[in-house]
């Protein structure tokens, strides 16, 4: 098992610099969350992690097997959903181990579906299957959640941290929603200017309730260093909420 | 599953009884416009408004039909057209899917072959019969040539924008998940592109039959276009309206052949997937 090491790594769109000298390890195993602005450079920080970008400068170690999950489900409209998760699967039965896969997401009723005709929620689970399915070392996943409505975004973030106890990947969770944040990762880094400008562990207890006053703490300074001042009667009625 | 709840919301409204409960009203109007217009047509020749020589009576129409299948003649020129089309279709289908596959998927190829192509496509390719003639003599060979030729710009065309058209994000998606070039190819881009390809092929269905005609014109002695030329001679109206009606019932069998294979090949699609339920 080996984790991920970025050292030094940049990347500029003409005059414009997404990434400056960017330093991150992830170690094997770990769930680490990346917070930041839109354009702060997470999604490119992802997809060069995924190879979809090039590394032009800098280093970038990465684990062999990896998988993507997208914020759009991305799936195959012309594939049933079984076909999808086992496309580019290079074993001896496929079809086994898509059909162990999707039921791992508790898809397993509609593994002969046709993708268009999946909800939100399915569609993205079948996107889960499809990564979890290479047994990848590293797992991104680029906002995953963030087109779901409230109730699937919290089965589906208790379905990701469940599959992450049980097969242990390292994790790079690019997201805008704070709490998905503390809720989900071993360290949370808020990116900005294209470098890591805060960086914190989370040491909560597993499974975590957004209740708590350590939670609460952390997302307070989360926010923050993402510019978000919160006053402090808002926190308090969330809180008693 | 609200197209099925509209339709059980209004079940009966709109059909009448008895026998006909299954034909909706607005169906039947339809045919009735159609058959007042057979109708008049048949009276007015009948009572001599409508010469012979113009247009022969739908009654006419109908016997000489009949004399013309109890001859075999229709069948027998029925299938030298049938099979003018199919060599014609076949060769122009075979071109365009294969410049299609070359310039839709390198750049070379698109380089090469995609500016030629778009300038013939300009040019009506019916006015190439003087010249085809001239190449290709007064045989069978100028005739399918014009079919084929026909029917290569709708498929390449539909199929070129159809590879060039698939959705990026698909295809980023393939290639994390370690797909080789062929198996992107084979799983992304031509399944993704088959449905504008086969609009391409609608559209090439009803140009060959088009070119056919024009064809057919050209000293045939077979087939239903020298079937009605050689009626003209004669003037055989009903014989000529008799060739019409087979082009159009060519025609249309042929478009439903082509939306039967599109209903099979794209299952997938939410329209379809809702028509079935």
């Amino acid at each position: 098992m080996s984790g991920v090491r970025i050292a030094g790594l940049t990347r500029r769109f003409g005059e414009n610099t997404v990434l400056d000298r960017l330093n991150l390890d992830i170690a094997p195993g770990e769930f680490v969350a990346l917070l930041g602005r839109s354009g702060s450079g997470k999604s490119t920080l992802l997809r060069t992690l995924a190879g979809l970008d090039p590394v032009e400068l800098g280093e970038v170690d990465v684990p062999s097997r990896r998988a993507v999950v997208f914020q759009d489900p991305r799936l195959m409209p012309w594939k049933r959903v079984w076909r999808n998760v086992a496309l580019g699967l290079d074993e001896p039965d496929p079809k086994a181990r898509a059909l162990a896969a999707l039921s791992e997401v508790e898809l397993a009723h509609r593994v002969d579906a046709w993708p268009l005709t999946l909800s939100g929620g399915e569609a993205q689970r079948a996107g889960l299957a499809r990564a979890l399915v290479r047994s990848p070392e590293l797992l991104l996943l680029d906002e995953p959640f963030a087109a779901l409505d409230a109730l699937t975004r919290l089965r589906m973030q208790e379905l990701v941290s469940h599959l992450w106890a049980t097969h242990k990947p390292a994790v790079l969770l690019v997201t805008h929603d704070v709490d998905e944040a503390v809720l989900l990762a071993d360290r949370a880094l808020v990116l900005e200017h294209g470098r890591i400008a805060v960086e914190t562990r989370i040491d909560l207890p597993c499974p975590r309730r957004s209740g708590t006053a350590e939670f609460a703490a952390i997302r307070t300074m989360l926010l923050e260093a993402l510019g978000v001042h919160e006053p402090a009667a808002a926190h308090d009625l969330r809180d008693a909420a | 599953m609200s197209q099925s709840l509209t339709a059980r919301a209004v079940p009966l409204p709109g059909r009448i009884g008895l026998g006909w409960r299954l034909i909706p009203v607005r169906h039947l109007r339809r045919f009735a416009t159609a058959a007042v217009l057979i109708l008049a047509w048949q009276a007015g020749s009948m009572l001599g408004f409508i010469p012979t020589r113009t247009v022969a009576a739908p009654s006419a129409i109908l016997t000489s039909m009949i004399t013309l299948l109890g001859s075999g003649e229709l069948q027998q020129n029925l299938l030298v057209s049938l099979g003018r089309v199919g060599i014609g279709l076949g060769i122009g289908v075979a071109i365009g899917t294969g410049a299609a596959l070359i310039a839709g998927l390198s750049r070379i190829g698109e380089e090469a072959l995609d500016a030629p192509l778009q300038m013939i496509r300009t040019m009506p390719h019916l006015a190439l019969v003087p010249l085809f003639i001239l190449w290709f003599g007064i045989g069978e060979t100028p005739k399918i040539a014009l079919v084929a030729l026909g029917a290569i710009f709708p498929i390449y065309l539909n199929l070129y924008s159809g590879i060039r058209g698939v959705d990026p994000k698909l295809v980023e998606a393939a290639r994390t998940l370690g797909l080789s070039r062929a198996g992107l190819i084979r799983h992304v881009i031509l399944p993704g592109a088959l449905p504008a390809a086969l609009v391409g092929l609608r559209y090439a269905v009803g140009v060959a039959w088009l070119s056919l005609v024009v064809g057919e014109q050209i000293n045939a002695d077979s087939g239903i276009g020298y079937m009605m030329m050689n009626a003209r001679e004669f003037l055989r109206t009903d014989i000529i309206m008799v060739g019409l009606v087979v082009y159009a019932l060519l025609g249309l069998g042929t478009d439903q052949l082509v939306r039967s294979i599109e209903r099979a090949a794209l299952v997938w699609r939410p329209s379809v997937i809702g028509g079935r339920a």
